[in-house]
């Protein structure tokens, strides 16, 4: 290891990053581009859920259940049926999510003690997650509507209130789940497509051969061509973060320090892959695609940034366990939402080094054949 | 064995086979002190392969060598250091300025502070750059990069440099340049390794290397070499050369006919008959002998002859 060479390539590295556009455009202003694009784009919160109604109760009760529907501002009554012959129409067309169907006796049965009152909810199925979170809705608005009716009521058994509340998103916001989560996947991309380029460019013009001539050593190579990347990667996360705050109101409740030092580690993993892509290929445009799916699809599918991996079958789960995102999108949630340190995140932190020293490893193996160690 | 009693370049039965196809085999011979030597042969003879294989960036099949002592297999890296070495392409960073250029290899080779101002500037007034500094190479006219490759080459100045056909795609009066360089160079002590495809480039060498087809087939100083050619060969000058090669090919006595411009040499088993036959068999095709002389061999003819002495045929 010689510093003066280490920085020689670093140097040079750096010089012709600058005056490569493609290279500026991809480090500087995609990566702001991808959070504010996905971080308005994406958006699991389900509100103005088209409702239709057939009341065939027709009293004060019933009438009060459509209005909490309505005042929670998850459900609007966009339609109000006469028959119960409507109903499938109503659902197979589109034209509303859920039918809401009171039938007659719902007052009765609501006034008569120990007695159920049942009223049905219809939901189009055809988009489940939609489906799911309308059932939670109208689950918990119906439960609250009930219990008030308990207390107004001359029940004597106290009702049993089941109140969910959630965690370190109160609001549920799935906003705050998406930016931290987004910013890794954002950098999983980014850092390998940066370095994908650099050493199949080499190939490409000849100068590995001329490099491979003078003493300059593998690792030499390979650290001297991550540095100004990790640098740019951790400049990245630096505007991402600030922007998902700024921009979305993401809270920071974390250490900016561990997740500065876990970025780190998580970057000079990904920029390693890419050089060890572009040295196994030696061509930039195949370098450049390779990285995209090697890193883009196991970041988005699998990472947990957008599917749960807890309720994954399990030999999907065990791949997980080979995407370094998934370990980064952990840390940047935790680090963000949860607050949580390096008492927690260790896991995490452990894999990422090992995926570092992997990195770093399978890059330097890669042109073993040209440059000696 | 200490450095300084061995030679710059020591090669024995180098060989390098690329699966059945053999690129070099078995070549020896060695490199002297402050010599340039020239490796010359037409392209696809193994010269690239043998220069590669000395310099450290692949690796022999068989055989050994050494440079200023150091084993071209164990002690690759320690070669490297030693010496200089400029590719076919001029392989600098073509976004990088030319300051940039001899800065990254200055780097590379571990050149720093004042002795890197010096070098600096003895690269730049070498290489005729002076004012050029902040240009991108990718800018410059082929002998600017050929020369500045030239510079970074030697910008740890290496006791040993190796020039893989340093010359080609550029013009004449920038080839004379630098051939002008390479002299006084190996004047001043530095031993030159280079390899070239053209014939006349070859008269500027101490020892030659004739390499036809991975072999070795002729090791002297292109004096010698010329001495060597055992057929007397004229030179013709007809009306029509081209038709004239036609009508002598195959003629009795004739072994060989090439076009130099406007001349034939024709290779001869023996001068005086020889002459009658040529003239005979033109007149007897229509053609106008305006002379027939005997010639000086050129390197070309020295070649084609050692060529045909092995019993195989030129590549290329």
């Amino acid at each position: 290891m010689d510093v003066t060479r280490l920085r020689a390539i670093a140097r040079k590295e750096w010089v012709q990053l600058k005056r490569d556009t493609r290279s500026m455009i991809l480090a500087f202003v995609l990566p702001l581009f991808l959070l504010v694009f996905f971080g308005y784009a994406i958006s699991w919160d389900v509100n103005d859920i088209r409702l239709a109604v057939l009341d065939q109760d027709h009293t004060q009760e019933s009438r009060e259940l459509i209005e909490a529907f309505e005042a929670s501002g998850y459900f609007t009554v966009e339609h109000y049926l006469e028959s119960a012959d409507d109903v499938d129409g109503q659902l197979v067309g589109h034209r509303v999510l859920g039918v809401m169907w009171i039938p007659p006796g719902y007052a009765a049965d609501l006034a008569a003690p120990g007695r159920r009152a049942p009223v049905q909810l219809l939901l189009d199925g055809s988009d489940a997650n939609t489906a799911t979170i309308a059932l939670n809705y109208a689950d918990a608005i119906a439960a609250r509507h009930g219990a008030r009716a308990l207390l107004q009521g001359r029940s004597l058994t106290a009702p049993i209130s089941l109140e969910a509340r959630t965690w370190y998103n109160p609001n549920l916001e799935s906003r705050n789940m998406i930016v931290p989560a987004l910013i890794a996947v954002i950098m999983s991309i980014i850092a390998a497509m940066l370095t994908a380029l650099t050493i199949a460019r080499e190939w490409e013009r000849g100068t590995m051969e001329q490099l491979a001539s003078t003493p300059v050593t593998r690792l030499e190579v390979v650290l001297g061509k991550l540095a100004p990347y990790l640098a740019i990667g951790l400049f990245d996360v630096a505007v991402t973060v600030v922007a998902g705050i700024l921009l979305f109101g993401t809270p920071m409740n974390g250490s900016v320090l561990l997740l500065a030092v876990l970025t780190t580690l998580f970057l000079i993993g990904a920029l390693g892959l890419g050089i060890f892509i572009s040295a196994a290929v030696k061509s930039q445009v195949l370098a450049t695609q390779i990285a995209m799916v090697a890193t883009y699809l196991p970041a988005v599918l699998l990472s947990g940034f957008l599917f749960d991996i807890a309720s994954m079958p399990i030999v999907l789960k065990g791949i997980t366990f080979l995407i370094p995102a998934r370990y980064y999108v952990t840390v940047t949630r935790g680090i963000f939402l949860k607050g949580v340190g390096a008492t927690v995140l260790w896991p995490q932190a452990l894999l990422m080094l090992l995926y570092a020293v992997l990195g770093l490893t399978l890059a330097t193996r890669a042109f073993r054949k040209e440059l000696d160690a | 064995m200490p450095e300084s009693s061995s030679l710059p370049v020591e090669v024995h039965e180098l060989t390098r086979r690329f699966g059945d196809f053999t690129a070099v085999d078995h070549v020896t011979f060695d490199v002297r002190e402050g010599e340039i030597f020239g490796f010359l042969g037409p392209n696809g003879a193994g010269k690239t392969t043998t220069i590669k294989m000395l310099t450290g960036l692949l690796a022999p099949s068989e055989g050994e060598g050494r440079i200023a002592g150091l084993d071209i297999r164990t002690e690759r890296a320690r070669i490297k250091r030693r010496i200089g070495y400029m590719s076919q392409k001029f392989s600098l960073y073509s976004d990088l300025t030319v300051a940039e250029n001899i800065e990254l290899f200055a780097g590379l080779y571990g050149v720093t502070g004042e002795r890197f101002e010096e070098r600096r500037a003895w690269i730049l007034s070498m290489s005729e750059l002076e004012g050029a500094e902040d240009r991108e190479t990718e800018d410059l006219p082929l002998g600017w990069k050929q020369r500045l490759a030239l510079g970074c080459a030697l910008v740890h100045e290496p006791p040993i440099l190796f020039l893989d056909e340093p010359t080609s795609g550029v013009d004449p009066v920038a080839r004379r340049r630098f051939w002008d360089l390479i002299d006084g160079l190996a004047r001043h002590g530095t031993t030159v390794f280079v390899s070239t495809h053209y014939m006349e480039e070859a008269e500027y060498c101490h020892r030659l290397a004739l390499l036809n087809r991975g072999r070795l087939i002729a090791l002297d100083s292109p004096g010698a070499l010329r001495k060597r050619i055992v057929e007397p060969i004229l030179g013709v000058k007809t009306d029509d050369a081209a038709g004239a090669v036609s009508a002598l090919s195959g003629a009795p006595g004739v072994l060989d006919v090439a076009m130099f411009g406007r001349t034939l040499h024709v290779t001869v088993d023996d001068a005086a008959a020889g002459a009658d036959t040529v003239e005979r068999t033109l007149e007897r095709a229509g053609r106008t002998v305006e002379a027939i002389e005997p010639v000086e061999p050129s390197l070309e003819d020295v070649f084609v002859s050692l060529v045909r002495a092995e019993g195989g045929a030129v590549v290329g």
